[in-house]
């Protein structure tokens, strides 16, 4: 069901079949794994299997003795090869503690998974046979697992900073500091919970790989890597090794998933390119899947302590968070900022005046490093908010539907400046609340509840709620400076006219399963009048694209696509040029429409694009001063991030007797603005949803005591299966933002964000007439029963 | 060993270790890379292929055992230069994303309409449990099946 408003176009807004599918189809794809490099040697990494341990001796000899093996190098012998630690580009206050972190550790283990040594050898076998051969005499520590354990620094991981603290950054919303403890002395209502965001494995189903190839008599490296970031990546490993980085070319082959674990610098690529440099030959790696499980980063891992302050009518009057941040060993990329994406969205889709305390401090832990995941902050923001709505809900015995009703920002507020500043594009919460509600006849499953959740019941119904709104599209490089991350977040597009009429478009955004060389199309054939047949997309090769800051974020449509619109603008005013010359008419008084230009007035004065590609390639016949050929290149820098929103809702039957959890029905309506190409919007929800709802009910990075990661396999971590998840009930409003020329938001990450909160609500929702009021995720069959057994006594 | 293998059409007489997993004899020793590798404990199905006209997750066997057999792999499916209409199935339904579960996920779907020509949702949902994607949500490949058993 699609609420729209109309915008003709015949081509955008169409369901468009994706011209990537053939090759990924027909096995014709190439992941980095499936690249051909004679020659090439393979690089296995020796892990550490202490969550915490000082490395006494590390003893190559017989694992260099091994056969196939070329050279075996500990942490220790590599250490002069870098130039600067890894990299991590976000640090969010000036004080913020960062022990030095590099791809292999010499001196001390901080993780299970942790590089220790590694092996490079004539096969891959041979290199992960070598890697028992290796002798690493360790002095186990005790591991640091629970966050507020570490928080008291009874065992301090990183010597030198003398803390496990890392920083405390705080949203404060100045001139209205006392505003906070007021509305809560006031509050007739209050609710204070305890929310645990687990951590979470991003399972992306292509594991890492990397290969790097040098050309040791021309000096060039090309870095070809299943990253998200080949831009990002490019500068990082040149500054981190001291290339040149006009002599560093990074290419994303095809990329199989991401959500954000591949959004990051790896110790196994900067490895990769600083040994093929030493040996002068090709070096490889490829991730096994439980290699992946504790040396990718993971995601979410945080306690958020929630507290919200309501008038008697249940109006939002202040909302105060702390969070607690798991970091775990080292920051990889942008661990600090991972959770200051979801800062400012803890008031959630709620109009609320300047009463907005945040605090949140990332912690050192034994474990794995955690980063961007699917979200990235909103998620856990998203949760709160939401879970939190439900319980004061129950705590004014009111419908949670009617509480936030009553809270809502009105569409009329529209664009809406938040109290932190941050201006709302555009929105609607009413129309997706209710077009939801009557998808998912909330009235007739609370009817439905009355009737079937007696005293004795063994199948609870629950329906649960989350309206969501995100902040994405990164991003406007001022915030993000003022926000101390390291780089911007305009993009970069080109659009080229070939003298045949074809078109090559020149992307910086770096795909990995979103479609882009399909939208992207789409968006050049609308803009110029073509076919999308015409229009060849080139991206994720820096030797092709040498501008970008690549795909994460949501951003690529309302940052990456939107530069592509404005450079196809670009490339018409300089056709426009050409055709007023050539028609002997004054460029205002031409029109261009289906991929020509009309002098006004007179249909029969008319030239068509494909006649001016020529003419501009030739360059016989132009008006003086212009430059031949049909280019544009623009650099987008967002004035604002976008704002997409909407709600989920699921309904939920419990059995009490296993504690299973059945999933009947599941809305989403999400509004992106105006869509590119729906087939497109509606596999990421689709998507996004599942893995929101995997957080809900099955998914978690399980740790033991000792830091020892208990289910870092596909056979024990949970990723649901097609008969784990029900099909996806999808509607959507549209609402175009207005601040950019597309009218459009990004939608990558929208599903993930509304589902979690929705799926919980509706299972507190099932159990609280056993007067159950909380669970943690997941809710597992374990879990649910677990409370169940806990609440009968 | 010596192994005689035919695959998508192709008899091939090959010496492998004895250890070598069947989906890396496929990929390294034949280059057919199509079949992806995307775990180590049989879990995710994106090594599926046939073998002998069933879909077998090529990590769980050795080459050895493939000794004699009939392979086919996602690059033999198309004839003709024509999509096999499961793969167009998929391209029609969005029934991919980023394309790396997609091999081993359409012929685990082939061989699952060979056994069930008509399955329930209900049906294709099951048959492909043991065949993991991260982006679709499954939505839309579970509409793929459907749709190619409605063609069939």
């Amino acid at each position: 069901m699609t609420v729209t408003e109309d915008r003709p176009s015949p081509v955008l807004g169409t369901r468009r079949l994706r011209r990537e599918d053939p090759a990924l189809l027909t096995g014709e794809a190439k992941f980095t794994t499936d690249l051909n490099l004679p020659g090439a040697l393979h690089l296995a990494v020796l892990r550490s299997p202490y969550a915490h341990a000082r490395i006494l001796s590390v003893d190559t000899s017989a694992a260099a003795a091994s056969p196939g093996v070329v050279a075996v190098y500990s942490g220790a012998d590599l250490a002069d090869t870098w130039g600067a630690p890894m990299p991590s580009a976000w640090a969010v206050t000036p004080d913020m503690k960062n022990p030095a972190h590099y791809p292999l550790a010499s001196t001390k283990a901080c993780y299970v998974g942790d590089g220790v040594a590694c092996v490079l050898a004539t096969s891959d076998a041979a290199a992960r046979d070598a890697l028992d051969l290796i002798d690493v005499q360790y002095e186990p520590l005790p591991a640091v697992v629970d966050l507020e354990d570490a928080l008291s620094d009874r065992v301090v991981i990183h010597e030198d900073l003398g803390t496990n603290s890392s920083y405390t950054w705080d949203l404060k919303i100045e001139g209205h500091e006392g505003q906070v403890a007021e509305a809560f002395a006031a509050a007739a209502y209050t609710v204070s919970e305890r929310f645990v965001q687990q951590r979470l494995i991003a399972m992306a189903m292509e594991p890492r790989a990397v290969a790097a190839v040098p050309q040791p008599f021309g000096g060039d490296m090309t870095l070809y890597s299943a990253t998200q970031v080949p831009h990002i990546l490019k500068v990082m490993v040149a500054l981190t090794l001291g290339i040149p980085e006009h002599q560093m070319r990074v290419v994303a082959p095809a990329v199989g998933g991401g959500f954000g674990s591949k959004l990051d610098v790896y110790a196994e690529e900067l490895l990769c390119v600083a040994l093929a440099r030493k040996h002068g030959v090709p070096v490889r790696w490829v991730e096994e899947r439980s290699e992946n499980a504790v040396a990718t980063v993971q995601g979410r891992g945080q306690i958020q302590f929630v507290e919200l302050a309501a008038d008697a009518d249940g109006k939002l009057t202040a909302v105060r968070i702390r969070l607690l941040a798991d970091m775990g060993g080292y920051q990889q990329l942008i661990t600090a900022g991972v959770p200051l994406l979801g800062a400012f969205l803890y008031a959630g889709v709620y109009d609320i005046p300047h009463a907005y305390d945040f605090s949140c401090t990332g912690v050192y832990t034994t474990l794995t490093p955690t980063d961007a995941y699917r979200g990235a902050g909103r998620p856990e923001a998203t949760y709160a908010i939401e879970r939190a709505m439900d319980v004061l809900a129950d705590t004014m015995g009111i419908d949670p539907m009617d509480l936030r009703k009553r809270n809502f920002i009105q569409k009329e507020q529209f664009p809406y400046t938040a109290f932190t500043g941050l201006v709302y594009d555009s929105g609607d919460h009413l129309k997706a609340a209710e077009l939801a509600a009557e998808m998912a006849d909330y009235n007739g499953v609370r009817a439905r509840q009355a009737t079937q959740n007696v005293p004795g019941a063994t199948k609870l119904l629950g329906i649960g709620q989350s309206s969501y709104f995100e902040m994405c599209g990164l991003a406007p490089s001022r915030v993000l400076a003022s926000l101390n991350y390291s780089a911007g977040g305009w993009e970069a597009a080109t659009v080229r006219i070939l003298p045949t009429n074809k078109v090559q478009v020149v992307t910086g955004t770096s795909p990995h399963g979103q479609g882009h060389e399909t939208a992207w199309s789409m968006i050049v054939a609308d803009r110029l009048g073509i076919s999308p047949d015409d229009v060849d997309v080139l991206h994720s090769d820096t030797a092709i694209a040498p501008l970008g800051l690549d795909t994460y974020g949501s951003r690529s449509l309302p940052v990456g696509g939107v530069a592509i619109a404005m450079a196809c603008d670009k490339v018409i005013d300089k056709a426009k040029k050409i055709a007023a010359h050539q028609l002997e008419a004054n460029e205002d008084d031409l029109e261009f429409e289906g991929g020509s230009f009309t002098v006004k007035g007179s249909p029969d004065r008319t030239m068509p694009l494909a006649a001016i590609a020529f003419e501009a390639f030739t360059a016989h016949n132009l008006p003086d001063g212009l430059e031949p050929n049909l280019e544009a290149q623009v650099t987008y820098d967002p004035p604002n991030f976008s704002w997409p929103f909407g709600t989920h809702i699921c309904t939920v039957e419990i059995d009490t007797e296993t504690g299973q959890v059945d999933v009947l029905q599941y809305v989403a309506v999400d509004d992106c603005g105006n869509q590119v190409n729906p087939l497109i919007v509606e596999g990421q929800v689709h998507g996004g949803v599942v893995q929101g709802m995997a957080q809900a009910l099955y998914e978690e990075a399980v740790y033991d005591t000792e830091g020892t990661l208990k289910n870092g396999s596909l056979a024990e971590y949970l990723v649901p299966a097609a008969s784990d998840v029900p099909s996806i009930t999808l509607g959507h409003t549209i609402t175009p933002s207005p601040t950019n020329p597309l009218g459009v938001k990004g939608i990558g990450e929208a599903g993930t964000i509304g589902a979690a909160p929705a799926v919980m609500n509706a299972v507190v929702d099932a159990l609280s007439s056993l007067g159950i009021t909380d669970m943690p995720m997941p809710a597992s069959p374990h879990n649910v029963w677990k409370a169940i057994q806990g609440a009968s006594k | 060993m010596k192994i005689s293998v035919t695959v998508n059409g192709t008899v091939h007489e090959s010496d492998v270790e004895p250890r070598t997993l069947l989906v890396h004899y496929v990929r390294e020793a034949l280059g057919l890379t199509g079949t992806n590798i995307g775990c180590d404990t049989s879990s995710c199905g994106a090594c599926s292929l046939h073998l002998d006209g069933e879909a077998v997750k090529s990590c769980t066997m050795l080459a050895v055992q493939a000794d004699g057999a009939s392979i086919t792999t996602i690059e033999g499916l198309a004839q003709n230069g024509e999509m096999h209409p499961m793969q167009k199935a998929f391209m029609e339904n969005h029934g991919l994303q980023c394309g790396f579960c997609t091999p081993g996920m359409v012929m685990a779907a082939t061989s699952l309409l060979k056994e069930n020509p008509s399955p329930t949702e209900e049906e294709v949902r099951i048959g492909l449990e043991g065949n993991l994607c991260r982006c679709t949500g499954y939505h839309n490949i579970v509409k793929s099946v459907l749709a190619a058993a409605a063609g069939n």
